[in-house]
């Protein structure tokens, strides 16, 4: 930290005293506005800060804050203190504000926004860059999906000691990757495909047979894989099939952490010490929490675009556990709510749903379509009081989430 | 029940990227209740296009998946053929675009679509993101359309083609009006699952195929019905 610029250090201290007032006043987890300020103050802080530590970048369109949280654990093996945007603050500010906020810390485990990888991989010369998928989320406002890629291909090849750990089974992800000379391809599941029937170098039509996946026309293919999640066991590298026994539940949350192992890997981390530290991850930001709310117990799951929505009805606790769904549109979540259509609610048929959140009339419309049954509601309070006792899941999108959040912080 | 009403959604797996679906769920769902016969089918983009279909729906993409699309369908011709014998064309952003006789490719350059629709298509310079609002061409009778918009498209209309719409909030074609229509081929800038907020456009699409048709129970329509005087109420000027 003493090795920074007069002129860093003053940018940090002065952002580090706002992110505390930021915190006093209640306003958030003053995550971001210390990094808001001291970037002003000296917008080559990012690449200061995060001088002489290893960086690990963590993106992708869904998983990023549940991935940054278990690589972080993985490494924790390590004994080394780790600086992390744990709470999902990833663009430069919140990235440079873990920084700023860990100064001793020699390891670096970042979240950060699929747009921003190209300037945030030069600034911190990541050690390790992660990739988990990509798929449509907010096109309103983010760039389509297959520029996104093309960008990190650019950046990937302007960074070539940068090891990368890449989805193979996400084709966009692969061809993202394709040209990086030291890539650790890992078979982390794709369930979402509606974004990868085309060959992402050539558009043919791509065949598909079980996990593989190859271009009809041209030659590109799935790469061989390193890792490998393998229903709710990993296979590392030598064939070893161990349970994952993971706290967190779902799927994409397992795919996650094989991610995890594979990082852990480049790091010198043994899987049977990796494999501890995920365990004890039980829940991420908020995220899979269980939330008592005057006697009903209430699971929190967020989900912000079809591939994500996909994912959490996968989690969903079998019926008769009723669900509310909450989606908003607020500027965070996409002020577009078509994506709706791209969701599959049928099987939500036969159960009771709750259907609230700033755009619940939206979200009706749609699951009268799919001949989902459901009662639309004001609030969280209004489902509590009416299922009494016992359970409840709640998904939500972005804000809508935050808002549920709030309302239950309240209570506790 | 009167003959079975043939849907088909040409090429989800290219033209699919904003929710284009609920299109054809808002068409099987409104036939359905009037006890008309649906059958949906799905016509990917290695798959020759039926020419028998009685509404072809094609909905958004990006740029490249665009470009392809119309490549195939040109050589497939298909579509053509079925427009040609008067089945209804329904295409959304991407889609619409591509109906037309150029449109802006990959990198913006003129890129040869489908010449169904007498429109063409450039890049412009700036993203229309948002809500949008028109009036649509009162011969239609078909109250305004809502839907949101993204795209960065502006398309000028030859002789042969209409305009759908007149824009009130929004950009749409990028000269006041917003999407073209001709004969049974009608597109819009409107993306995505634009019935799902029209229902009246659903009902225009559906009549010209079965002829007149009663209106749906009110309770049926209540909550689309919502849905629009929501989405114009937090447009309103």
């Amino acid at each position: 930290m003493n090795k920074l610029p007069l002129r860093a250090r003053l940018a940090t201290s002065v952002g580090g005293a706002a992110s505390k007032v930021s915190r006093l006043a209640g306003r958030g987890d003053g995550s971001v506005i210390g990094g808001i300020i001291g970037l002003r103050l000296e917008p080559g802080l990012l690449a200061m800060l995060a001088q002489d530590r290893e960086v690990v970048l963590v993106t992708g369109t869904n998983g990023k804050t549940t991935t940054t949280r278990l690589v972080t654990a993985a490494l924790a093996p390590l004994g080394e203190q780790i600086a992390s945007n744990a709470f999902g603050a990833n663009m430069e500010a919140g990235m440079a504000s873990a920084l700023g906020q860990a100064p001793d810390a020699t390891i670096a485990v970042l979240e950060c926004d699929e747009k921003y990888i190209p300037s945030v991989l030069k600034a911190t010369h990541a050690r390790v860059l992660v990739l988990l998928n990509l798929s449509r989320d907010q096109m309103d406002r983010a760039a389509e999906i297959w520029l996104l890629a093309r960008r990190w291909r650019e950046a990937i090849a302007a960074a070539p000691d940068c090891h990368v750990v890449a989805n193979a089974d996400d084709p966009l992800i692969a061809w993202a990757a394709a040209e990086a000379p030291d890539v650790t391809w890992v078979a982390a599941g794709q369930r979402w495909h509606d974004d990868s029937w085309c060959c992402p170098r050539c558009g043919s039509h791509l065949r598909r047979a079980g996990e593989d996946w190859k271009c009809g026309e041209c030659s590109f293919t799935r790469p061989p894989v390193r890792w490998a999640l393998s229903g709710d066991d990993v296979i590392d590298p030598a064939g070893r099939v161990r349970p994952l026994d993971l706290a967190l539940p779902g799927r994409a949350n397992r795919s996650n952490a094989v991610v995890a192992l594979a990082v852990a890997e480049v790091f010198g981390v043994d899987v049977v010490h990796a494999l501890r530290g995920l365990r004890d991850v039980a829940s991420v930001a908020g995220r899979y929490t269980t939330v008592e709310r005057r006697g009903v117990a209430i699971r929190l799951l967020l989900a912000k675009n079809p591939a994500g929505w996909l994912e959490a009805l996968d989690v969903l606790r079998p019926p008769p556990e009723p669900v509310l769904l909450a989606v908003n549109a607020q500027v965070p979540d996409g002020r577009d709510t078509s994506w709706l259509w791209d969701v599959d609610y049928r099987r939500l048929r036969g159960r009771q749903v709750f259907v609230g959140g700033e755009r619940r009339t939206d979200l009706a419309v749609r699951l009268e379509a799919d001949d989902v049954t459901f009662e639309v509601v004001a609030g969280i309070d209004e489902v509590v009081d009416r299922v009494g006792r016992g359970s409840l899941e709640v998904i939500g999108n972005y804000t809508a989430f935050q808002q549920i959040r709030t309302v239950l912080g309240r209570a506790a | 029940m009167t003959s079975s009403l043939r849907l088909v959604w040409v090429y989800p797996d290219l033209l699919s990227t904003y929710g284009d679906r609920g299109n054809l769920l808002v068409l099987e769902r409104r036939a359905r209740l009037r006890d008309i016969g649906v059958e949906s089918v799905f016509v990917n983009s290695d798959q020759p296009v039926p020419r028998d279909g009685d509404i072809y729906l094609l909905g958004g993409g990006e740029d490249l998946p665009q470009v392809l699309a119309a490549r195939r369908l040109r050589a497939d011709g298909g579509l053509a053929a079925a427009a040609d014998r008067g089945a209804v064309v329904f295409a959304v952003c991407a889609g619409y675009q591509l109906l037309g006789h150029e449109f802006g490719g990959a990198d913006g350059e003129p890129t040869a679509g489908l010449g169904i629709l007498d429109i063409r298509s450039g890049r412009g310079d700036r993203r229309a993101v948002g809500e949008i609002v028109a009036d649509i061409d009162p011969g239609l009778g078909v109250p305004a359309l809502t839907g949101f918009e993204n795209h960065q498209g502006v398309t000028r209309r030859g002789p042969d083609a209409a305009p759908l719409a007149q824009v009130s909030v929004g950009i749409g074609n990028g000269d006041g009006t917003e999407g073209a229509y001709a004969g049974r081929v009608l597109g819009t800038y409107s993306h995505g699952p634009a019935l799902v907020r029209n229902p009246g456009l659903a009902d225009l699409l559906l009549g010209w195929v079965v002829g007149p048709m009663r209106p749906l129970p009110a309770e049926r329509d209540e909550l689309a019905l919502t849905l629009r005087r929501e989405r114009l109420a937090a447009v309103a000027p």
